[in-house]
């Protein structure tokens, strides 16, 4: 889980392959060269894009609100007219149960859940919470990692101590106690939490994404201070330092593009992990807020329906394991491509 | 009355197919090993030195890597034998150690027992035996105190030491051949002298062939007995340490020599350097190899020149220069100061 | 040796210190929240919230209030729940203990068996078409969300086919303490241990065969090849020996991360009350007591098993030992 970060051991040093190619260059071209990786490449952004269609889908497709109730809709399936939610459900058969998939795609597609929205139109926009969480935290965690790491590294001495104690503390912490903690505490603040000047609501997205980045800072830190480290020790800072340039300077032009290769490595696999932590909690009910979805709270939602309905169950995962399985094999992908060491040694 | 060939390569050709074409990094090497003799191999990097002896003890298990020729070993070409036939061999008739003693060692056992591992693999003795076995070995190497050392782990010595510990380790089965690839390139200049003058004593006292792989003239000026130097995976010239050094014929061979400083020269201003880069291993020239750093290259070097044998029987090499010719540039590029002074 | 490791629990308890004086900040101190209220959990009346203030000393400065909580967590064990009908919380997590120890150690025999099975296998066969099929397998295991995997092994056990001769073996959801009966112990435990593991066979597989194939490369590995040692011994003995180094850190990590609560998923799923669950239904019931509870103990946990993790390594590197 968390771990699946701690495994990446970044040793990318763009060391060219070939005297005078741009190392950039190379690797985008071993990476375009690796098929697999750029099939799970296409498979992700097929994902992204059809989960940002789903105000179309919706709207066009389905012809639904899937934000709304509609336990007294009803809907087309081979041409007759039946009702969403149909009757004789439960042990007693006095219940009522959603209607099932249907496979078809402008009537409830994948079904109805308990209360009667269309499960297909539902799958989409989880997925865009899900993608946007992900993909945010994933980033904001990775900026501010990198942040606090320059910092550290750039500097040394105790303001390194200490903030490399202070990313230990979190990192102590078990990844999912800290973010459930956080995120009880902080949905008790019915009305909002009070940022200064923001108000931030407390179902607005950014409160998931938030936390979520705040807990995996250490894991990125880490390897990204190592590299900062053995970078400032080299020759060519030294160079840089020598002919005058400012501290600002020296982070900006000398240390960070020698580090980013080291972010890049993690980013998907970052995303990934993400993706997978907002899903705990959005089923955990202490992600994703109502009235927002995301493929985690479809899950949650279908616990009633798992022997009934399956699909409402199996669905959403099925969009969570491509997604991940998708970013995992690209992350893999974008690791050998910027490890030259993959490559024979001829020795003399 | 001349001692038994050992070891015989005939003809080894090995290639390596990479995403950017074939590498051909030894191109018909061919060489031979009698008993207690020693050979040693010069060459920069990139020359194929090691690469030929990795395939002699067949421990390239690239499967890009192809081979030609032939590895006659005590009368049974290595290259067809089996792998567990070829395993029996190694560590036991013929030993290897490498160029990074820091590295080489396994660092989580101890020394004592990687060395009583490598006896037990050929030998039917118990671990008490093998491990006094190693504790003899150790001294024998000239590392004090060895009752204690030999269950310290590697890290615990110094890049010296543990080079000592490699050199037991290998010599701990009594092999006919010890090949030491590059074994001092990475201590310090004395240490060096030290590891050289222990092998010199190890191959008196038992009587070891040796094959020194080294990219350092000075160090087989006092060990070897018979030279081959290497270039581009080639052998460009072969011969009697004598003769390679007092009556080289290649000018490569002249530019390594001039390369050295010496204490029976006068001192040069600037020692001479060997000016260009070796050449791409992936697309090397159909003629000499050197030429392009030949400053007496002349039109017939177009054409690939054979090693052959032309100033003696024993001394080959592969240069088309004339025999007359070539003493006369020889001082030149071994020591053009001489030429500048006389002047 | 020993300084090392008496360093490294000093440290452990400087760090133990400082978890629960965060743990209480955030609980305690959040600005705009009444922590009685927020302790009382749902409806409380007046009563109630004077009385835990009094019992809290809720209205004491800060050292007193954090020097009162320490006490009733770790030393008189009674921090009470007020949601939950005054249960004692401490003790509550001690008897949700066995459950979630039995759950975490069954699935950590069974993924570390497999898991170094999956990756000297892929490692072996790198070049024929399983290794990367043997990968594949492990990332979806990876990429599967673990409670989902559960909700579909309840669905299969449970629903459609349990009466078939595959699952009608299966219990109803729940945990069956070892001591009541074994056989129903084991047998529930079956699927969840199957779920649980699944994620982490696929992790440390490829953690494992990554090394392996790294470690390849390694000088000392050329070094037994040219003693003239079976391949086979090269590869348990050298190879794999180096490789576990990792691994093993890494496992510590995990599994102490599971006992304190992370196997929580699992067991809300699979309906075992174990510690994970017991913070979860603190979760929905906002059972604040509770929850900070689960949180420092889980915490405490894993930084003790870091530790552990820690002196474990040093042992397994010779290298790290000081001299």
């Amino acid at each position: 889980m968390a771990t699946l970060l701690e495994q990446v051991e970044v040793d990318t040093e763009l060391r060219p392959a070939i005297a005078g190619r741009n190392p950039w260059a190379l690797a985008a071209r071993r990476l375009w060269r690796n098929r697999i990786a750029m099939a799970s490449l296409v498979l992700f952004l097929l994902i992204v894009v059809l989960c940002l269609a789903a105000p179309l889908y919706a709207h066009d497709v389905a012809h639904v609100n899937p934000f709304v109730p509609n336990l007294n809709g009803h809907t087309v399936v081979g041409g007759k007219v039946v009702p969403v939610m149909q009757r004789g459900g439960g042990a007693l058969r006095l219940g009522e149960t959603p209607i099932g998939p249907t496979w078809d795609l402008s009537h409830y597609f994948l079904g109805g859940d308990s209360t009667g929205r269309d499960v297909a139109a539902l799958l989409l926009y989880g997925g865009r919470s899900s993608l946007l969480i992900g993909i945010g935290s994933a980033v904001l965690c990775s900026i501010a990692a990198t942040v606090v790491a320059l910092i550290a590294g750039f500097f040394g001495g105790t303001t390194d101590a200490l903030l490399s104690r202070l990313m230990d503390v979190i990192w102590a912490f078990p990844v999912y106690l800290l973010a459930i903690s956080i995120s009880t505490e902080l949905l008790t603040h019915t009305s909002g939490i009070q940022i200064g000047p923001l108000n931030v609501s407390a179902t607005s997205l950014w409160v998931p994404t938030v936390i979520i980045a705040f807990i995996y800072v250490p894991y990125v830190y880490r390897p990204v201070r190592g590299q900062v480290l053995s970078v400032v020790n080299k020759e060519f800072v030294e160079a840089a330092i020598s002919q005058g340039a400012s501290n600002l300077r020296l982070i900006f032009s000398e240390i960070l593009p020698n580090v980013v290769s080291t972010v890049i490595v993690l980013l998907p696999l970052m995303i990934a992990t993400t993706i997978l932590t907002e899903a705990a909690l959005s089923f955990l009910s202490i992600g994703v807020q109502p009235p927002n979805v995301s493929w985690g709270t479809i899950i949650q939602d279908g616990t009633d329906l798992v022997y009934s309905r399956p699909w409402v169950t199996i669905a959403p995962g099925l969009m969570i394991l491509l997604t991940v399985l998708s970013l995992n094999v690209l992350g893999d992908g974008v690791r050998d491509a910027l490890d030259p060491r993959a490559k024979l040694r001829v020795e003399g | 009355m001349t001692a038994e060939t050992l070891l015989e390569v005939r003809d080894l050709k090995v290639s390596f197919r990479t995403e950017d074409g074939l590498i051909q990094a030894v191109d018909g090497v061919s060489l031979s090993l009698s008993e207690g003799e020693t050979l040693g191999i010069v060459g920069e990097s990139g020359s194929g030195k090691s690469v030929t002896m990795m395939s002699v003890m067949r421990l390239i298990n690239d499967p890009n890597a192809h081979f030609e020729g032939e590895v006659v070993y005590k009368g049974r070409d290595l290259m067809k034998l089996t792998r567990d036939q070829m395993r029996k061999i190694r560590g036991s008739g013929i030993a290897m150690i490498f160029q990074d003693p820091m590295t080489s060692l396994n660092p989580v056992y101890r020394i004592g027992w990687q060395i009583a591992e490598q006896i037990q693999a050929h030998e039917q003795i118990s671990k008490r035996a093998a491990r006094a076995r190693a504790v003899e070995l150790l001294t024998a190497v000239g590392i004090p105190h060895a009752a204690e050392r030999v269950d310290n782990y590697p890290h615990q010595f110094s890049g010296g030491m543990r080079q000592r510990v490699m050199i037991a380790m290998a010599i701990s089965c009594n092999p006919d051949i010890l090949i030491a690839d590059e074994p001092t390139t990475a201590l310090d200049v004395t240490i060096q002298a030290q590891i050289l003058s222990l092998i010199r004593k190890l191959k008196n006292d038992f009587g070891t062939a040796v094959v020194l792989i080294t990219h350092d003239m000075g160090v087989v000026a006092d060990l070897a007995d018979k030279i081959a130097v290497m270039y581009a995976g080639r052998i460009v010239e072969q011969g009697d340490r004598r003769d390679v050094f007092y009556d080289a014929q290649h000018p490569y061979t002249w530019g390594l020599l001039g390369s050295i400083a010496r204490l029976d020269r006068p001192k040069p201003r600037r020692l001479s350097t060997i000016p260009g880069l070796p050449p791409s291993l992936l697309r090397l020239p159909p003629g000499c190899a050197f030429g392009d750093r030949c400053a007496h290259r002349f039109d017939r070097c177009d054409e690939r020149p054979a090693l052959l044998a032309k100033v003696g029987d024993g001394h080959l090499d592969a240069c088309h220069l004339d025999i007359e010719k070539k003493k006369e540039l020889r001082e030149t590029t071994i020591h053009p100061e001489l030429i500048e002074e006389a002047k | 040796m020993l300084t090392f490791i008496v360093r490294r629990l000093l440290w452990t308890v400087l760090v133990m210190f400082v978890i629960t004086v965060v743990v209480f900040i955030i609980f305690f101190k959040t600005p705009g929240v009444d922590p009685a209220r927020a302790i009382a959990g749902r409806s409380p009346n007046p009563q109630t919230l004077a009385e835990i203030r009094a019992q809290l000393g809720l209205n004491r400065p800060f050292p007193i209030e954090y020097g009162i909580m320490m006490k009733k967590l770790f030393i008189t064990r009674d921090l009470v729940s007020y949601s939950n009908q005054g249960v004692r919380v401490v003790q509550e997590i001690f008897a949700a203990t066995p459950a979630t120890l039995s759950l975490v150690f069954g699935a950590a025999v069974l993924w570390v068996v497999l898991a170094i099975a999956v990756g000297i296998a892929a490692a072996l066969l790198k070049g024929t078409i399983f290794d990367p099929l043997l990968m594949v397998v492990a990332l979806i295991g990876v990429s599967a969300p673990v409670f989902w995997v559960g909700q579909l092994a309840n669905m299969i056990s449970q629903g459609g086919l349990h009466g078939t001769f595959l699952f009608s073996w299966v219990p109803p959801l729940g945990y069956t303490p070892f001591t009541q009966s074994p056989a129903l112990w084991f047998k529930g435990l079956v699927l969840p241990w199957i779920t649980l593991s699944l994620l982490y066979i696929g992790f440390y597989g490829r953690v494992l065969r990554a090394n392996l194939i790294e470690t390849q490369n390694e000088d000392f590995i050329r070094t037994a090849r040219a003693k003239g040692l079976t391949e086979r011994r090269v590869l348990m003995r050298h190879n794999v020996r180096t490789s576990m180094i990792t691994f093993v850190s890494l496992f510590g990590l995990d599994f102490g991360a599971l006992v304190a609560g992370g196997a929580l998923l699992t067991e809300v799923v699979f309906g075992i009350h174990g510690v994970g669950f017991l913070t979860y239904q603190a979760l929905t019931n906002l059972d604040l007591p509770t929850i900070m509870a689960t949180t420092v103990y889980g915490a405490f946990f894993i930084v003790l098993v870091n530790a552990l993790v820690d002196i474990g390594y040093a042992w397994l590197d010779p290298r790290v030992r000081p001299t």
